[in-house]
């Protein structure tokens, strides 16, 4: 029965659009697809392999831009953005993997950081090939209607879940989770780790950077400071797979769902709009210290508790 | 090999002879570690090389020295922590063969052959020591290596698991693996090893036969004020 | 000659700019070094104290260079809450995610980051002291100079007032039975507990010690700079630099380390320009994590040992 669950929500995901909804939930569901296809790619390299990147907003934004670039200053559809940066956002991949994946633990963390915020001020600066903090427009929309943004990102999301899955079932996944348990040991053992961990950041980036150049074709309209954004995009990410569950398959769903419904929540109050990083804040710390493995990674932690609360309160 | 202005090793050389058991053996903080460190990859010799069969591999890399024959244990066990002892030991067999089913195959019967078959699900944190010491050797068979190096394995086992470990060994002999041992415990080392080195103070101070060690002054004295071990 | 003057200038400019930094570095310094612990909040904390300051000045006229007095206790026992009642549980947490710690601040920082906007808005603040465009100029003192060089009023002071506290700092920890308690953690946190060190008082003294290295350094920033609650990201980056170019612990290696980050920002922002000056930071970062991850500190000890 288990085994049949991502089928069983991949068609209810795929029937989804038939329900009639409003426009609003269309876009609250493709955002939860973005955020499922990111939330993967970062689980990859850090839930699996264990290298924890704070910068993942640098692949997404690079993706992102490969597209608003190919439209502003080549003429060409937006949507020539997503195989084009599976090349760009690669070699990029590859460029800043070289330089970072040499840093270990918390010097990985903090190298990554550094990463994303210099893209940012980069693309900032350069306002000639990317128009600095102006952004890129894109003026023709392809659909008036939200569906077939709807059903390509599921299918990138979807695409995915399955490359991961079959990945972490391989022999890389037991790689990677050597990797992450013991560097030294997985060495010693014959284990190549600078170049497994580079396929994982590649794999990672290049994952990020797709669902990248969809939103720019979704939203049409990307600048710096959203694409690049350190605590919009890439602490978001590392808070999906930690809200949902780490080095787990459907954990980045569960977490994309909670904390973008969280989000459209909080953001619908009234007064409380401008405290969401504070609450965003606080359901950080709280994870970390009572659930670091997520909802699903911690599960059975978590139904003893919610059980045991059940118990008292009758 | 020095470490910032400190060598801790220095004019080591010694030859290990195919299919023998070597026993590297000295007070605390002798280097022997360090000496291992340095045949497995994970230093640079600063002066001097590593030979495998007549060619040079020091200053490659751990993982490529691996690859062409030579596996170690670690004196602080590191299993990997959340892997079953199963995985543990198929994430080393995919060194050398294909397909995760080859893999399984060659890990199961590693397994088998260090007795851990019954634990083979157990998550590897959660085992006592004795099973912990097995399971790195387990994994570091698991790589089909010509040269095993075992640093400690028997160090903090009950006489069951000494006798058991020491078994292993044998085994492992009898299938034609030269295998290097750092070990404490006098009484193990002499009687398994073929040879031994001594060192103190990161420079070899004899090597010889088991007798011929035990009776040589120089380690005695080496050894004054250290316990000969049980 | 206007070469000279805008050379020496921006020297000078840096030069103070780095006693200021190398303050703030410090703090970050010993709490890596005794605790292992990275704080990507530590620019908030900053941010916090200059609140303070700001407050301070605002409604009861009080100097921000009196306010060092009163943020540093306060942010002293912020740190030792933050340690205490945050810190301490996650290092103790199991998570198959190793970066756990560097998390948990993380989101200390969006809190403090955010309140603050809740509270006291965006808008950029300033303590406007009456001398704060004061400045003493060369030309004053020596009549026929031929160059022209200023050194602000403020900028002066603070540094001065950053020099007191390091030289403070240094005495502490070099003469004092707690500093010497905190070194010995920092390089060896067992045999220091076998010496009867109490290691986990130390860890919670350092952090306070550090964060309230860092709130002085916010008030000594304040008749500078201006304020908004988002200071806090760029002063975090800043603290990092200088402690990886200075060394992880090293006191002297986290003043070196300040002094070429000022003057080097100096430099960049006359004749670079401005707006690179964060990625100048990170390039000097991440070069000196793969290049010279002992830092400056690392730098001396081998001058010292001859190799």
């Amino acid at each position: 029965m288990r085994r049949h669950i991502p089928l069983i929500v991949l068609t209810i995901a795929a029937l989804l659009p038939f329900a009639g909804f409003s426009t609003y939930v269309m876009h609250i569901l493709i955002l939860v697809f973005i955020w499922t296809t990111i939330g993967m790619a970062w689980n990859l390299l850090g839930g699996y392999c264990g290298q924890v990147s704070f910068g993942h907003a640098a692949y997404f934004g690079v993706g992102a831009y490969t597209a608003g670039i190919l439209y502003a200053k080549l003429g060409m559809s937006p949507w020539w953005g997503i195989p084009f940066s599976i090349v760009i956002v690669g070699i990029f991949a590859l460029i800043l993997g070289f330089i970072v994946l040499r840093l270990r633990g918390p010097f990985f963390a903090l190298a990554t950081l550094a990463s994303g915020e210099v893209m940012r001020i980069t693309a900032e600066n350069l306002v000639g090939f990317t128009g600095g903090s102006l952004g890129i427009m894109v003026q023709e929309r392809t659909w008036v209607g939200k569906l077939w943004y709807y059903y390509i990102i599921l299918l990138i999301a979807s695409a995915t879940y399955f490359l991961v899955k079959k990945l972490i079932e391989s022999k890389l996944g037991y790689y990677f989770v050597a990797i992450r348990e013991d560097q030294d040991a997985a060495e010693s053992l014959g284990i190549n780790t600078t170049f497994y961990k580079t396929i994982a950041l590649c794999l990672s980036g290049t994952i990020t950077g797709i669902a990248g150049a969809f939103y720019t074709n979704y939203m049409g309209y990307i600048d710096p400071n959203v694409v690049f954004a350190l605590h919009d995009i890439s602490i978001i990410a590392i808070m999906i797979v930690m809200v949902g569950g780490v080095a787990t398959y459907l954990g980045p769903f569960v977490g994309a769902i909670i904390m973008v419904v969280l989000a459209e929540f909080i953001r619908s109050l009234p007064g409380l709009g401008t405290a969401y990083q504070t609450l965003f804040g606080i359901l950080l710390i709280v994870i970390v210290i009572y659930l670091p493995n997520g909802i699903v990674g911690d599960f059975p932690k978590l139904s003893r508790v919610l059980s045991r609360m059940v118990r008292t309160s009758r | 090999m020095f470490f910032g202005g400190l060598a801790a090793i220095s004019d080591v050389s010694f030859e290990i002879k195919k299919g023998k058991i070597l026993g590297l053996i000295g007070p605390n903080g002798a280097g022997k570690t360090t000496l291992f460190n340095v045949v497995n990859g994970f230093y640079k010799p600063t002066r001097g090389e590593v030979l495998l069969n007549h060619e040079k591999i020091s200053g490659r890399r751990p993982h490529e020295i691996c690859r062409l024959g030579i596996a170690r244990t670690f004196q602080v066990v590191k299993p990997l922590q959340r892997m079953s002892v199963l995985d543990n030991v198929i994430a080393s067999a995919f060194l050398r063969v294909k397909g995760r089913a080859q893999a399984e195959e060659l890990a199961l019967e590693t397994i088998a052959f260090t007795g851990l078959l019954d634990d083979r699900d157990l998550i590897s944190r959660g085992l006592p020591l004795g099973k912990r010491k097995k399971l790195e050797i387990a994994r570091a068979l698991a790589t089909r290596p010509e040269l095993l190096l075992l640093d400690e394995s028997f160090a903090g086992l009950n006489p069951r698991e000494l006798d058991e470990s020491i078994e292993i060994i044998k085994k492992i002999k009898e299938r034609g693996i030269t295998i290097m041992i750092i070990e404490h415990h006098m009484k193990v080392i002499m009687s398994i090893s073929d040879r031994i080195v001594v060192l103190n103070y990161g420079e070899k101070i004899a090597e010889g036969t088991p007798l011929e060690i035990a009776d040589n002054p120089l380690v005695v004295e080496a050894y004054l004020g250290e316990e000969k071990g049980a | 000659m206007v070469k000279l003057e805008v050379f020496l200038q921006t020297l000078i400019q840096g030069f103070l700019m780095g006693g200021l930094y190398a303050l703030i570095g410090l703090g970050m310094t010993l709490i890596m070094g005794v605790m292992k612990i990275i704080n990507l909040a530590h620019g908030e904390l900053m941010m916090v104290a200059m609140y303070v300051a700001y407050w301070m000045f605002v409604l009861f006229h009080i100097d921000p260079y009196l306010s060092v007095f009163i943020a540093t206790p306060l942010l002293f026992f912020l740190g030792i809450a933050i340690q205490k009642f945050l810190i301490n549980p996650v290092l103790k947490v199991d998570s198959i995610l190793p970066e756990n710690q560097v998390i948990l601040t993380v989101g200390v920082g969006m809190v403090l980051a955010n309140l603050a906007t809740i509270f006291f808005t965006s808008d950029y603040r300033s303590t406007p002291v009456g001398y704060a465009t004061k400045a003493w100029y060369l030309s004053d003192y020596w009549k026929t100079s031929p160059i022209e060089l200023s050194l602000s009023v403020p900028w002066t002071v603070s540094f001065v007032f950053a020099v007191f506290i390091t030289t403070a700092l240094w005495f502490f920890l070099a003469k004092t039975d707690t500093g010497k308690s905190i070194r010995a953690t920092a390089q060896d946190p067992d045999a220091a507990l076998l010496m009867g060190v109490n290691v986990k008082l130390m860890r919670v003294v350092t952090f306070g010690i550090g964060s309230g290295l860092v709130g002085a350094a916010g008030c000594l920033f304040i008749p500078i700079y201006y304020l908004y609650p988002a200071l806090g990201g760029q002063f975090t980056l800043i603290a990092f630099v200088i402690t990886i170019l200075g060394g992880l612990g090293s006191t002297v290696g986290a003043i070196i380390g300040g002094l070429i980050l000022g003057v080097f920002e100096s430099l960049t922002s006359t004749y670079v320009g401005m707006g690179w000056a964060p990625v100048g930071r990170f390039v000097i970062f991440v070069a000196c994590l793969i290049f010279l991850p002992g830092g400056v500190a690392s730098l001396l000890r081998k001058k010292r040992f001859g190799r």
